[in-house]
């Protein structure tokens, strides 16, 4: 898809190679420059520009009052978000770590998430955005590597965006901050730097809701998101040796999520590969393959499978053989298509 | 940039301190047969708004009374009184504008009143009918109005603090003359929102006024087991805050510290924290019994320091007031207010329809499906669902 559903605004031709965490800053830069509701808030984002720096010269070219700390309290800062978005500013708040998110759980989904339908849309807290990296791949242990996207995909009220390069990265996050509702941006820290393109300097949108098929495939779809579409990749370029053909889909948002797409792609090849860096048990390949089997029952040829993390909590020295790496999908690739 | 403590030097041996010496006096300056306590500064309170404070007070006094008979009669599935605290509410409220946001608790209804929430639009609300603003979603007594600049009540204790410090922070920026007016119990300020609230007000320099309504009781659970300290009110100064304590029960009490206290977030665009002190009079709930957890003996202790009695007593001294027109108001209003009631009730439920918007801006397609398979499903058995 992309590049036919992205919305250009204005006439900028100019694009340039970015990593990810250019892109981030520049989106937020483009988003604070065309509106002067944006705010950034967050711990160690201002001067400084955030631990890994997404939030750089923000403060020095917006000001304190529109780019600022917060003290380290995560409930305090979604907390304060909320109040600012009810009160008609536009507030991208960033969370450390997805790790540090669980204090403010409360915020985002009692509160954020229902602010609109409690009141009765007497008021809202649409304009509200929170930022926070997540996944492994940094040794990072049990705190700095987990994947907790499912939690807030339960959560009615709730919009969640997981972008796995550096174009989508900005595109995404222009739509994130614009949209009425609160949107959870989960950026996948381990490519932040290693994932480079093309990138337009100027403001452009990524639809939120829309899956990107990265590639056509006629064997077998396989569907993620985020860092993990690199090992999906990299596991249908081994599936070729074996003669199978994999459709790859990137799945952007994962709510609402785009299940006609995956729906219309997995009736093509009848086969479902989901995977995740999250755990099994409860993660959200479990809800997509639910929906998927009862849309596409007839058309499957074999069960849906699932690559995913343990049911641990995130290691440390054994990461690597924790992760669902692109062996452990290509594997499954070949079991799945041999069913 | 400041990056530590003050340090003074102190003498050996080591001295520890637990604040136990910091004495917060608390304001007053109504006794309780309503004359002036000797000394005391008089705050400038206009005859006709005593009047509007005192007969809202009395109105949600009576609103109170028949509501909690309501649900014992079983025509409603929930309620909750403000008795006794009337004070606490009023003289904050009556003296912030009507630009300056209200994110209350639970037991602040007095807030809506004195900014003009209708009979039927409390009724509406507690009945969840047709012409709830809220559409039937929440609980009784769960008000809110875009109109009043009355944020929307909800369950959860103390979010709405670190809310209230974000929203104030947007008004600053807005450079608007106006402010947030916050309110919560002591209770919730246990709460890890309370300490993030209050911590980020301070530093952020946010427009904001924090009212504590220290009752004495978290449902059962008494003050002596909810903090160690001398009330609530030596947190504030823990985090910078100018703080006040006053008599929670002393209508001008409450208003002078009020006023004062919009004035310095204003002014100074910094936050404020009001401790008043006061007893709730009546049981945390519909659903609760107090029985079980206090002596009638105290309760009378506090029923004599009633805050309506006490500002009706200063009225008539000041022949603002007189016992003819206080019985002649309680009759209008319980003839308005059991009127109302009974509309409410017999008004339609909200659509089914609404079921499903606002939980985004635009109902999405997962959702209109979901709704679309219960429509159908309802439509087969339309008795077992009717409302």
């Amino acid at each position: 898809m992309a590049n036919s559903t992205v919305r250009e605004i204005g006439n900028e031709p100019k694009s340039r190679k970015m990593n990810l965490l250019q892109a981030i800053n520049s989106g937020l830069d483009i988003a604070m420059a065309t509106d002067q509701r944006v705010l950034c808030l967050g711990e160690d984002i201002g001067h400084f520009g955030g631990v890994f720096r997404a939030t750089s010269n923000l403060q020095t070219k917006y000001g304190r009052d529109r780019c600022f700390n917060t003290p380290l309290t995560e409930q305090g800062i979604a907390g304060f978000a909320i109040g600012l978005a009810a009160q008609g500013s536009v507030p991208v708040a960033e969370i450390q770590f997805a790790d540090y998110i669980f204090p403010a759980f409360d915020q985002i989904v009692n509160e954020a998430a229902k602010f609109r339908y409690r009141s009765g849309d007497e008021f809202n807290c649409g304009g509200m955005t929170i930022r926070t990296p997540y996944g492994g791949g940094i040794d990072g242990g049990l705190y700095h590597s987990q994947s907790p996207e499912a939690y807030f995909c339960h959560t009615p009220g709730l919009k969640v965006v997981i972008p796995s390069n550096a174009y989508q990265a900005k595109g995404l996050l222009l739509s994130a901050i614009r949209d009425p509702d609160p949107v959870i941006f989960f950026e996948p820290k381990a490519i932040y730097r290693a994932s480079v393109g093309e990138v337009p300097e100027g403001d452009y949108e990524i639809p939120l809701g829309v899956a990107e098929v990265v590639q056509q495939g006629t064997d077998i779809t396989l569907l993620g998101w985020g860092a993990q579409m690199a090992q999906i990749i990299k596991a249908a370029e081994l599936a070729v040796d074996e003669g199978i053909s994999c459709e790859v889909i990137d799945l952007c948002s994962l709510l609402p999520w785009d299940r006609d797409c995956v729906a219309q792609s997995v009736t093509k090849t009848g086969r479902l590969l989901i995977s995740h860096e999250a755990p099994l048990t409860g993660g959200y390949a479990g809800e997509i393959a639910a929906s998927i089997q009862q849309h596409c029952f007839l058309s499957l040829e074999a069960p849906i499978s699932r690559v995913t993390g343990l049911d641990t909590p995130f290691p440390l020295i054994h990461e690597k053989h924790y992760l669902p790496d692109h062996l452990k999908i290509f594997e499954s690739i070949v079991a799945t298509c041999n069913y | 940039m400041k990056i530590a403590p003050n340090v003074t030097p102190a003498k050996r041996p080591p001295e520890f301190q637990d604040g136990s010496s910091i004495r917060l006096p608390s304001l007053q300056i109504l006794n309780q047969d309503g004359s002036v306590a000797a000394g005391a500064n008089m705050p400038d309170l206009p005859r006709d708004q005593a009047r509007k404070i005192y007969s809202d007070m009395l109105y949600i006094r009576l609103l109170d009374e028949r509501m909690q008979n309501a649900q014992r009669q079983g025509r409603l599935s929930f309620y909750m009184t403000c008795t006794g605290e009337e004070a606490s509410v009023a003289g904050t409220i009556a003296a912030f504008g009507a630009q300056d946001m209200v994110m209350a608790q639970y037991r602040e209804q007095l807030a809506l009143r004195y900014r003009g929430f209708t009979t039927a639009q409390f009724m509406n609300q507690l009945f969840g009918n047709i012409e709830d603003l809220g559409k039937g979603r929440m609980m009784p007594v769960h008000y809110g109005s875009r109109e009043l600049n009355i944020m929307t009540i909800s369950s959860p204790l103390a979010t709405q603090i670190p809310q209230a410090a974000g929203y104030a922070y947007g008004q600053k920026l807005k450079g608007k003359d106006a402010c947030t007016l916050c309110y919560f119990g002591e209770g919730a300020a246990s709460e890890g929102d309370f300490h993030a609230g209050l911590n980020m007000a301070a530093v952020l320099n946010c427009p904001v006024v924090f009212v504590v309504r220290n009752n004495g009781y978290a449902i059962s659970t008494p003050c002596s087991e909810q903090f160690a300290t001398d009330g609530i009110a030596p947190r504030g100064l823990g985090y910078g805050i100018k703080t006040i304590r006053v008599d929670g029960n002393d209508i001008l009490a409450v208003y002078a510290a009020s006023v004062e206290a919009r004035r310095i977030a204003i002014q100074e665009q910094r936050p404020v924290l009001i401790e008043t002190i006061s007893y709730r009079l009546g049981a945390h709930s519909t659903s609760d019994d107090p029985s079980g957890y206090r002596s009638k003996d105290e309760e009378q202790i506090w029923r004599d320091k009633d805050p309506i009695q006490r500002m009706k007593n200063w009225m008539i001294a000041q022949r603002w007031w007189d016992e003819t027109s206080d019985s002649d108001l309680q009759q209008s209003y319980r003839t308005e207010i059991l009127a109302e009631l009974k509309l409410a009730e017999q008004r339609d439920k909200p659509p089914l329809g609404d079921l499903i918007t606002d939980v985004y801006k635009s109902v999405p397609s997962h959702l209109l499906e979901q709704f679309q398979a219960l429509e159908a499903h309802i439509a087969k058995y339309p008795d077992h669902y009717s409302v």
